[in-house]
């Protein structure tokens, strides 16, 4: 990298406000995925006017910009897959304001998700959209992933919560985009850059619906003997017509390791169990429990828990949120996968997976928003054994392509990023992703912000992007 | 015919056979948009002549305009050019409803009636009771991006949008999203096409998410002296547990016009009598639930109308409610319909900034001698309906005006309005897109990408686009 470009960043900055030494840049090369690249300088913005002048030099230099949130992703979205810069929004987390009489909120990218929910929580209002990660994530990051989260069956993703955004474009133009008004008259650019895994813009400021606590909320454990039983079950809560708050199966495999993690009580001896909260007016959340707990109960459940009170509740989710940290005593590394499917074919897919994981040598753990169709098959692999890495790759290929065999998608909340950019072309025609190239070029004319993600680098259907031989001690345990 | 129109209309024929073409100038002025008609109406069957026609104009530099049921023509700007409507109502297949998954995908052209019908089977349906529902279409409804009493509790189209199928303004037939519930491959292009009024895209195929029918539904109606009483209770609502479905507040004089002959030509079920009064200002909030919910929605929705000085309530059963939520979905055609010169406002507010916002608009509608009739809709949206008793110079004046006036008390309390509805030749004296926007830069870099050639309604949309 350019000496003159870091002297630049550092006048900009201040010395604290860059980091360039190789043992600092180490931890700036990963992020909740499997992938690893290495920036060449990361560097911490204050204001949105250092942001500005942070993309004007980098357009200077003509060098590669990734915007980076807290580093939880699961697709390699932070990474900077050509080097380049990484600037990291870390400093840029003050809720500029909170507007209860509205319910609507604006913050800046580096606010905390579950911190926004906290700040409003006196005046009986919420971050409705909540990723298992929200305590560390930032807001900034789960507009560019446009992420879910359990709760998201019932309220929506990132998307249905943002009303407009503050963003630098890579050409350094500050714009406004949407309004936090309903329906901006014009083209819905506020729904174009949410989910646009910061390929179009850097953003600096974000406007989001708050949304009232609902009044009453049932948690229910329903315990399985087998898989079977708890998909048929999802799949009948949503026949039926009932829509859960939340909707999330956890399978007996993961189920042993986030007690044995977390010791919310779940039952250790069981095939799966459905974790499900309804919510509402008080009349409607007990009936709607007794509805859920009735289905369950048709499905065989060997036993439908409803949490007494608001710690037993807690403790539930805790074990939900914090289950992917549980697998890090069974294996050392893991890969999770983000397919969907059409909430119908759970049942058919949970086998398949099985199968597929049979087929590799791996006993793979599913724990997801079973709710809507998004799965997240957890595969244990000892990067350290030779090939193990690959194996698990090609099991989590099979899986995709088993999704989109049956009417799917490859990505339900974690993006393509360089993750599965090699996979679009199993969804989107060359035409197709050109158009959406086209877009992206419109407003990331060079192709600086966030280098090789989301399209594939090759042109034509069917090249496996074939990765380096990984580094073992560069990937998280 | 001129030996152009001749080559023109036979090329049509030649990709959307000789009953898809129409030139009779008695049937293409159905098609008339401001004045302008255009040279030929092409019925397309599929998604890929659709592609073949936008080709075709494309490179003959025509252009198109895509038309369903043709409610909302008059929407927008009229095009800057008009040679070819693409009337899609032939694109009439549901192409998959799987019940159990709560999906559906849907051509463009299909009715809404209909669709309604096929989701009942299964007691499921789409929360879009918008405008002119007795004859428009998915794909009308989508590109206009009209509005519905449920986005209250629903939202809009944008929120259960799952994919669309649609047609460059180089004739590429392209998708964007898919038919699962969650979804984040590639760019959401397909919320680009709501609202868009066909300038981006022909669209052919939708893709939604549907829903359970609620159960038992109700409609609570409050009476009250002045909007200020009944936008407290709409705060009173906001601040409570409660979750109705929808809630709007209406002007003393939309009780006048939702009773009236006009109405019932528009909705034949009758508002029940003296629901709504010519001198009150009303809320009507819709709930649905079992009977506990029914009976605690009922009790607290009356305690709170009381505490915000209601002179009235009631509540209508659910076979009492199709006339009232039928009437109130069909504002704004009643009240074009009620005048020769009706010209509606939409007005985009922050809910707090209501109060101030409805009172200048009562002001500038005043003073100006214009009688006017408002129905907010409580998360933020007025439509505030002018209506002058001709179409005069005069009256052409007096609305400019007024709505000049409008959109600046709306810019100046943070919201944002346009003109969705005037008369067509008032179009270019009114600000129908409101005051300028500071991202219509960002939006021309869109129009670049999918439409270089202007082929698509060209001149229609925001900012000349």
């Amino acid at each position: 990298m350019d000496s003159r470009l870091i002297h630049d960043l550092e006048k900009l900055l201040g010395r604290d406000g860059i980091l360039q030494k190789p043992e600092d840049l180490i931890l700036y090369e990963y992020d909740g995925s499997v992938e690893v690249a290495r920036p060449n300088c990361v560097v911490f913005p204050r204001t949105t006017a250092d942001v500005v002048a942070i993309v004007n030099l980098a357009k200077r230099y003509d060098t590669p910009l990734v915007g980076r949130g807290a580093g939880t992703g699961l697709s390699g979205g932070a990474l900077a897959r050509q080097g380049g810069i990484v600037t990291v929004f870390s400093r840029m987390n003050r809720i500029l304001q909170i507007d209860a009489d509205n319910q609507r909120a604006t913050v800046q990218p580096g606010v905390v998700n579950a911190d926004l929910s906290v700040a409003v929580a006196h005046t009986g209002l919420h971050y409705a959209p909540d990723p298992s990660s929200q305590k560390a994530c930032t807001i900034g990051g789960n507009v560019s992933e446009n992420s879910g989260g359990p709760h998201t069956l019932a309220y929506g993703v990132t998307t249905n919560h943002v009303f407009g955004l503050e963003v630098v474009l890579p050409t350094g133009e500050l714009v406004r985009l949407g309004s936090p008004t309903l329906d901006p008259p014009g083209y819905d650019l506020t729904g174009l850059f949410v989910g646009s895994e910061g390929t179009l813009a850097l953003v600096t400021e974000v406007t989001v619906k708050l949304t009232r606590l609902p009044e009453a909320i049932k948690t229910l454990l329903a315990v399985f003997e087998t898989v079977d039983d708890a998909t048929e079950t999802v799949v009948d809560i949503t026949a039926r017509g009932i829509t859960p708050a939340a909707c999330e199966m956890f399978d007996g495999w993961t189920l042993r390791a986030v007690e044995n993690y977390v010791h919310a009580g779940y039952p250790v001896d069981c095939a799966a169990v459905l974790l499900i909260d309804v919510d509402g007016l008080r009349e409607s959340a007990e009936a709607q429990a007794e509805d859920v707990a009735d289905v369950c109960r048709v499905h065989h459940a060997r036993q439908v828990r409803v949490a007494r009170d608001e710690s037993e509740r807690e403790l539930l989710w805790k074990g939900r949120k914090n289950a992917f940290g549980a697998i890090g005593q069974i294996s050392p590394t893991y890969y999770s996968q983000d397919g969907v499917i059409p909430r119908t074919k759970l049942p058919v897919t949970l086998r398949r997976i099985s199968e597929i994981g049979k087929k590799y040598g791996f006993e793979i753990g599913n724990i997801f928003h079973a709710g809507d169709g998004n799965l997240h098959p957890l595969i244990p692999f000892d990067n350290r054994k030779q090939g193990q890495l690959q194996n698990a790759i090609r099991a989590a290929d099979e899986i995709i392509e088993l999704c989109i065999s049956l009417g799917g998608s490859i990505t339900g909340e974690h993006g393509v990023g360089m993750e599965k950019d090699r996979l679009m072309p199993l969804l989107f025609s060359e035409a197709e992703l050109d158009l959406m190239r086209r877009v992206r070029d419109a407003y990331n004319p060079a192709g600086l912000l966030n280098p090789g993600k989301i399209f594939p680098s090759t042109k034509g259907c069917g090249e496996i992007y074939v990765r380096p031989s990984p580094d073992a001690s560069a990937i998280p345990a | 015919m001129n030996m152009a129109s001749m080559t023109i209309s036979s090329r049509l024929s030649g990709i959307a056979g000789p009953s898809g073409v129409i030139t009779d100038p008695a049937e293409l002025a159905a098609y008339q948009i401001g004045d302008k008609i255009p040279r030929a109406v092409v019925r397309p069957r599929t998604g890929e002549e659709v592609a073949e026609l936008v080709k075709f104009a494309s490179a003959e530099r025509l252009a198109i305009v895509p038309t369903g049921a043709r409610t909302k023509l008059g929407m927008g700007m009229p095009p800057r050019q008009y040679d070819l409507a693409l009337d899609m109502t032939q694109l009439d297949r549901v192409i998959a409803f799987e019940p159990g998954d709560l999906t559906l995908g849907v051509e463009a052209g299909v009715p809404l009636e209909k669709l309604a019908a096929v989701l009942a089977e299964h007691r499921q349906f789409l929360p879009l009771p918008v405008p002119f529902g007795f004859r428009t279409t998915i794909g009308g409804t989508i590109a206009s991006g009209v509005d519905s009493p449920l986005r209250q509790f629903y939202g809009t189209a944008r929120d259960y949008l799952l994919g669309t199928e649609f047609v460059t303004g180089e004739g590429l037939l392209a998708r964007s999203g898919g038919r699962v519930v969650k979804n984040v491959t590639g760019y959401d292009i397909h919320k680009l096409m709501i609202g868009a009024l066909g300038t981006l895209g022909v669209i052919t195929k939708i893709n939604f998410r549907t829903f359970p029918l609620p159960g038992a539904t109700r409609a609570f109606v409050a009476l009250f002296e002045s909007a200020e009483r009944a936008l407290e209770l709409r705060h009173r609502v906001a601040g409570s547990p409660l979750t109705p479905l929808s809630l709007e507040i209406m002007s003393p004089r939309v009780a006048e016009l939702l009773s009236g002959d006009v109405a019932a030509r528009i909705e034949s079920d009758p508002i029940p009598a003296s629901l709504l009064r010519k001198t009150h200002w009303a809320l009507m909030a819709g709930f649905a639930g079992n009977p506990q919910v029914l009976g605690r929605c009922e009790r607290d929705l009356c305690q709170m109308a009381q505490l915000s000085g209601a002179t009235s309530t009631a509540v209508l059963e659910e076979d009492k409610t199709a006339g009232a939520f039928g009437r109130v979905r069909e504002f704004i055609p009643i009240a074009l319909a009620s005048s020769d010169a009706t010209t509606i406002v939409k007005m985009m507010v922050l809910p707090a900034q209501m109060k101030q916002v409805l009172a200048s608009a009562e002001r500038a509608a005043e003073t100006n001698s214009l009688l006017w009739a408002a129905l907010a809709r409580g998360l933020g949206v007025i439509y505030f309906a002018l209506l002058p008793t001709d179409g005069e110079q005069d009256s052409r004046r007096r609305v400019t005006q007024a709505t000049d006036q409008i959109l600046l008390t709306c810019r100046d309390s943070g919201g944002e309005a346009t003109i969705p509805w005037c008369p067509a030749e008032w179009k270019s004296a009114l600000k129908v897109w409101g005051l300028n926007r500071r991202d219509l830069d960002q939006m021309r870099k869109l129009k670049e990408v999918f439409d270089p050639h202007g082929t698509l309604s060209p001149g229609r949309f925001v900012g000349g686009l």
